[in-house]
């Protein structure tokens, strides 16, 4: 399979928009019919989370984005820098599961997406510095991931997906495993790391309270075929922390999210 | 003895347990050798039997030390036959898995090839090559038809198991052929290539004897095989059996260093050779 990664339809739509899918549809070979019709746009810098039952075609979506994946019929456009240097790549991608090389250091490890670029070693190094300092690891380098917390393997997947310098960071219910505090903290560290770094967010979830916190709109996906059921804009003043985590604005969001998605999962699939 | 109190879960308690559990793992199996010797060495004294029947262990240890001249250089023969053999199979197999990982139709034209040569016994080819090849190749080609067979299908098994979304990963960041099989493929397929290169050892050595056992008295080279082959047709019984031991010596040695070598590239990350109170 040494198709290119790249979706069939690049650099179009509007100047503003990072991911733009227009009457996107999945079947498999095996004739599941996995999403759509999806249509999609996500402006540059923003979060998003796509929220839904497990198995509503969210993870299918994602791969379509990253270009992993084809779509049966429908355009996927994902904005691409204009001139971007050989070792960056306009897509970081977080799977749920930490997904590192076991046999490496955790700077091996970060610096994969460099070294398949054939990046100068001197820029690489710095880099992966750089990207271990964002999601404070830096101490932690020359460990293995073994000798590493479920949560800590979590940031290395995080650094090596911010070591490019991506536009758009796709996450795959990365936090799904993590137990709650472990989850808490890192919904910090991402939220102040989006920030800092303003980049395009694709926070693929199940959970209406990690949808609520994290983003500024959560679109909520029907059962298989996945798509648009309803879509949340949570105005929440910035920056969030745990105020807002307690806050009364943030249970209406989430009862709104909520309601939803109720009928969602009381209701027959295929709706 | 601490009977009373209900053993805490800590390590100090534990590694005393622990430190005699594996004293007893050496032991047991020297007792029991120890002893196995000793009932053989006094059947054979009690029932008066002769040397050409059954060599009673001082017999066969003071052939051992005799007739060592011999019989090292006997090993020496069968051990670098070992070795080769053992290298053509790691070669060869390690290269076809990845020329079988690269391309499909080459894995159907010729994976029924390598099955079928390993489930014939090589016993009965090893007559045939010994027709048509120097005997030296002969006997290295045999070692290498038992031993290649593990360690491709060992191979490709680990070639396929690579994680999925490692895949992806290199895929979306446009990783080449050559990159994938460096960086992702080969170091996923270590374990199991190793775990294919320790049976591929004991198998090479079992393929040399095979061979030269085949080759009988007509081989011109003396492996320690042919020397038992020899030592049989002259009723030299306890020469036999010092030749087997040395055979079987050799045999826990190649697997010892095999394994010793896998624990070493593993052991920095691989389940299989972690401790297991992590």
């Amino acid at each position: 399979m040494a198709e290119p990664a790249t979706s069939s339809e690049t650099g179009s739509g509007t100047a503003s928009l990072a991911v733009s899918l227009h009457g996107v549809t999945k079947v498999y070979d095996s004739g599941v019919a996995a999403l759509g019709p999806l249509d999609l746009d996500v402006g540059k810098g923003e979060f998003v989370s796509l929220l839904g039952p497990s198995g509503c075609g969210k993870s299918t979506a994602l791969r379509l984005i990253a270009g992993l994946n084809a779509p049966t019929s429908g355009t996927v456009g994902v904005s691409h820098r204009a001139g971007q240097a050989r070792a960056g790549h306009s897509i970081g991608l977080v799977f749920q599961e930490p997904t590192l090389m076991p046999w490496t250091t955790v700077r091996e490890n970060v610096q994969l997406p460099l070294k398949l670029a054939h990046a100068p070693t001197a820029e690489a190094n710095a880099r992966v510095h750089a990207a271990l300092t964002q999601v404070g690891l830096s101490d932690f380098a020359d460990a293995f991931p073994r000798e590493l917390s479920g949560g800590m393997k979590m940031r290395v997947s995080l650094a090596r997906a911010l070591v490019t310098d991506p536009d758009i960071l796709l996450m795959d219910e990365p936090f799904a495993a993590l137990d709650e505090i472990t989850r808490f903290r890192l919904n910090n560290d991402l939220l102040s790391l989006w920030r800092n770094l303003r980049k395009t967010v694709i926070f693929v979830t199940h959970s209406v309270f990690e949808s609520v916190y994290l983003s500024q709109r959560v679109i909520v996906m029907t059962q298989r075929p996945g798509r648009l059921s309803a879509e949340v804009r949570i105005d929440a003043s910035e920056p969030r922390g745990e105020d807002f985590r307690t806050s009364a604005d943030y249970a209406a969001y989430c009862r709104e999210v909520s309601h939803a998605l109720a009928p969602l999962q009381s209701g027959q699939p295929g709706s | 003895m601490s009977s009373l109190q209900t053993p805490p879960l800590s390590a100090e308690q534990a590694t005393p347990d622990s430190r005699t559990l594996r004293l007893i793992r050496i032991l047991l199996p020297i007792v029991v050798l120890a002893a196995g010797i000793a009932i053989w060495a006094l059947v054979v004294r009690l029932n008066n039997i002769p040397p050409y029947v059954l060599p009673g262990p001082g017999a066969v240890f003071r052939t051992l030390v005799s007739d060592w001249p011999v019989l090292s250089q006997s090993l020496l023969t069968t051990l670098l036959t070992t070795l080769e053999g053992f290298i053509a199979a790691a070669v060869g197999g390690i290269a076809l898995a990845l020329l079988f990982n690269q391309s499909k139709w080459l894995e159907y034209s010729l994976f029924p090839y390598a099955v079928i040569l390993q489930v014939t016994p090589v016993i009965a080819i090893a007559p045939l090559l010994l027709i048509y090849l120097p005997q030296q190749t002969a006997v290295i080609v045999c070692a290498w038809i038992v031993g290649f067979f593990p360690v491709l299908s060992n191979t490709t098994l680990g070639l396929n198991s690579v994680d999925r979304n490692l895949a992806g990963l290199f895929r979306l960041y446009g990783a080449s052929r050559m990159q994938t099989l460096r960086y992702l493929k080969l170091p996923s397929a270590l374990p199991f290539i190793l775990g294919g290169l320790r049976i591929a050892g004991g198998l090479s050595l079992i393929g040399a004897v095979v061979a030269e056992i085949a080759a009988g008295s007509a081989g011109a080279g003396s492996g320690l095989a042919y020397r038992i082959a020899e030592s049989g047709y002259r009723l030299n019984i306890p020469r036999m059996f010092a030749a087997l031991l040395l055979l079987s010596a050799a045999g826990i040695v190649i697997y010892g260093l095999l394994a010793v070598t896998s624990h070493l590239v593993l052991r920095r990350w691989h389940e299989s050779a972690l401790g297991k109170e992590n």
